[in-house]
């Protein structure tokens, strides 16, 4: 019995050299540097020079009209983007579930596709796309549906319109694909009796789809809501920001405050602790859900 | 019945019209990296001739070659050293579970809470200190283990029978030794997922490059394509091939692996 338990407990120490590198990595590229983030933003000063300033980067915080704008922002993207990119998701994925469905491969990979390319890559083309010499204002004009060309990236409405529409492009597949998954779990017979019953397209989608997809539609809608929150690489390459804020995302209002300006780490610290515990708190209500299904 | 014909009808026409939507901006893309400016903005969407010199004014310009390369590395030793460390903490965690090991597991999964944006400036200054600005180990470090990638080896390790463990022990197999020799043959499927995973994040990765690849030399795609379109004047034909080139690999991935992509998306769901 002895013998026994000294080769569990070999085993069990083997067991903890291969978890060892993993975790001290872990705790040394993300735990580490939250608290140190939630220290640095009780600090203030310029580059690395810093002294303890207590509340102070906070009490900024609620003041700074720019921040403000980029919270705004963020919030038009998710009032707006978010509920007609995961609509489309479901219909699309509903279509495509019909296993009578034809030329069914050739539409999902169609729809999955804009999910291959990189956020900078398909910001780049949306912006080529877009701009006052681009293809869409050469269809418009030359269509008249528009007299003169459009600056998409000029005024504030346009500009978040253009990152909206390049948002839905890149996203409502990879969304689908979740959905998809899930109709997969949702017996074919209840959908076969509903259409017996004289169901219509319409009532069976918003009885039977969207009930049975609701825990995965929470997820989607969380994850979205995490990607929005922590928007930078559109933003950044499609309007940069503008015009005048319009379109700035937290997550570029950080970065700027680092490195573009004089680096005012302390108070960019601050904004990112903000917007960790907003990402922690939807995280948790995500486990949760996971949970529960 | 005529109703439902039309119907019927409408429903193809929208998914065909949606289809055409996603691919249009990529087609275009393609096809404007052959022609010239020029041709680009008065609206032409057949392709041209001009790709050749179009990659020529592209690597004149710019250090496509380099940066290319540079991507390459940093993306392969990323993924590589990732799968490494992950399936082996993964199974770790797994095979050898106790009480201790579960709760580690659970600490680490809340690293998934945290956004990069709200560690990149203390990541930065970590790196800064350590001397390693403009390095692939700069790039690597913070995505070499991922909470996300141990779980999912972790999960996939569950379904490795218990039964051909043992009997490896009783042949007097290593631990190590079964490992390597059983599990990761077995599971080449959840490495080829986590492998797709892990070399589109790194290919892709913008923000943490921008900030640690200061010098010229340890310039990345990401980089490079988002300095195509600064400047006035734009050359599309240009900037379109540049961004083309960036996007090939992950499109070829994505074509010729299209179900362990998806089950890589899936698998931030379990």
């Amino acid at each position: 019995m002895g013998h026994v338990l000294t080769l569990r407990r070999r085993q069990s120490l083997i067991g903890w050299l291969f978890v060892v590198p993993a975790s001290v990595l872990i705790f040394v590229f993300y735990f580490y540097p939250i608290v140190r983030a939630a220290l640095l933003s009780f600090q203030t000063g310029v580059g690395v020079n810093l002294q303890y300033a207590g509340l102070f980067n906070y009490n900024r915080l609620l003041t700074d009209t720019v921040l403000r704008a980029a919270v705004g922002n963020v919030f038009i993207y998710l009032i707006i983007q978010v509920p007609i990119m995961l609509l489309l998701a479901l219909i699309l994925a509903s279509l495509l579930n019909d296993p009578n469905l034809k030329f069914r491969g050739f539409f999902r990979t169609a729809l999955f596709l804009p999910c291959a390319t990189s956020l900078v890559s398909y910001a780049i083309v949306f912006r080529s796309l877009f701009a006052l010499d681009g293809f869409v204002n050469y269809l418009l004009t030359t269509l008249r549906i528009v007299e003169r060309p459009i600056n998409w990236i000029g005024s504030p409405w346009t500009a978040r319109a253009l990152i909206i529409i390049a948002l839905t492009w890149r996203w409502t597949g990879y969304n689908m694909v979740f959905y998809l998954a899930g109709l997969q779990n949702i017996d074919n017979s209840i959908y076969e009796a509903a259409l017996i019953d004289g169901a219509s397209g319409f009532t069976r989608f918003t009885r039977i789809t969207i009930p049975l997809l609701k825990p995965i539609i929470l997820l989607t809608t969380i994850m979205s809501t995490n990607g929005t929150l922590q928007l930078f690489d559109e933003t950044m390459n499609l309007t940069n920001g503008g015009p005048a804020n319009a379109t700035l995302s937290i997550s570029q209002y950080i970065y700027r405050l680092s490195f573009e300006y004089s680096p005012r780490f302390g108070y960019a610290a601050a904004i990112s602790f903000m917007v960790f515990l907003m990402v922690a708190v939807l995280s948790f209500i995500q486990m949760r859900v996971g949970d529960t299904r | 019945m005529k109703m439902r014909r039309l119907l019927n009808l409408l429903k193809y026409v929208f998914l065909f019209a949606m289809s055409f939507v996603s691919i249009f901006p990529l087609l275009w893309m393609a096809v404007s990296a052959t022609n010239r400016s020029v041709d680009v903005v008065t609206g032409r969407i057949l392709p041209g001739t001009y790709l050749v010199e179009n990659f020529r004014n592209l690597a004149a310009q710019h250090r496509i070659g380099l940066a290319m390369w540079n991507s390459f590395r940093n993306a392969i030793t990323a993924t590589i050293a990732s799968l490494v460390v992950c399936s082996i903490a993964g199974y770790g965690f797994e095979i050898y579970h106790d009480k201790g090991k579960d709760w580690l597991m659970r600490i680490l999964l809340l690293s998934m809470m945290i956004p990069f944006a709200a560690i990149m400036i203390p990541l930065f200054m970590m790196v800064g200190k350590l001397g390693l600005l403009n390095t692939t180990t700069a790039f690597v470090l913070p995505t070499v283990s991922t909470a996300f990638m141990i779980f999912l080896f972790r999960q996939s390790a569950r379904y490795f029978p218990v039964d051909i463990i043992e009997a490896a022990r009783l042949e007097g197999m290593s631990e190590l030794g079964i490992f390597f020799r059983m599990y990761v043959p077995i599971m080449r499927s959840t490495y080829v997922t986590a492998g797709i995973i892990t070399f589109m994040n790194a290919w892709n990765n913008y923000l943490w490059p921008l900030i640690i690849m200061q010098s010229k030399d340890s310039i990345v795609m990401p980089l490079l394509i988002s300095n195509l379109i600064a400047g006035y004047v734009t050359d599309y034909g240009m900037v379109m091939l540049g961004v083309t080139l960036s996007v090939l690999p992950t499109v070829i991935i994505f074509l010729l692996l299209q179900n362990s992509f998806a089950e890589g998306i899936l698998s931030s769901m379990r």
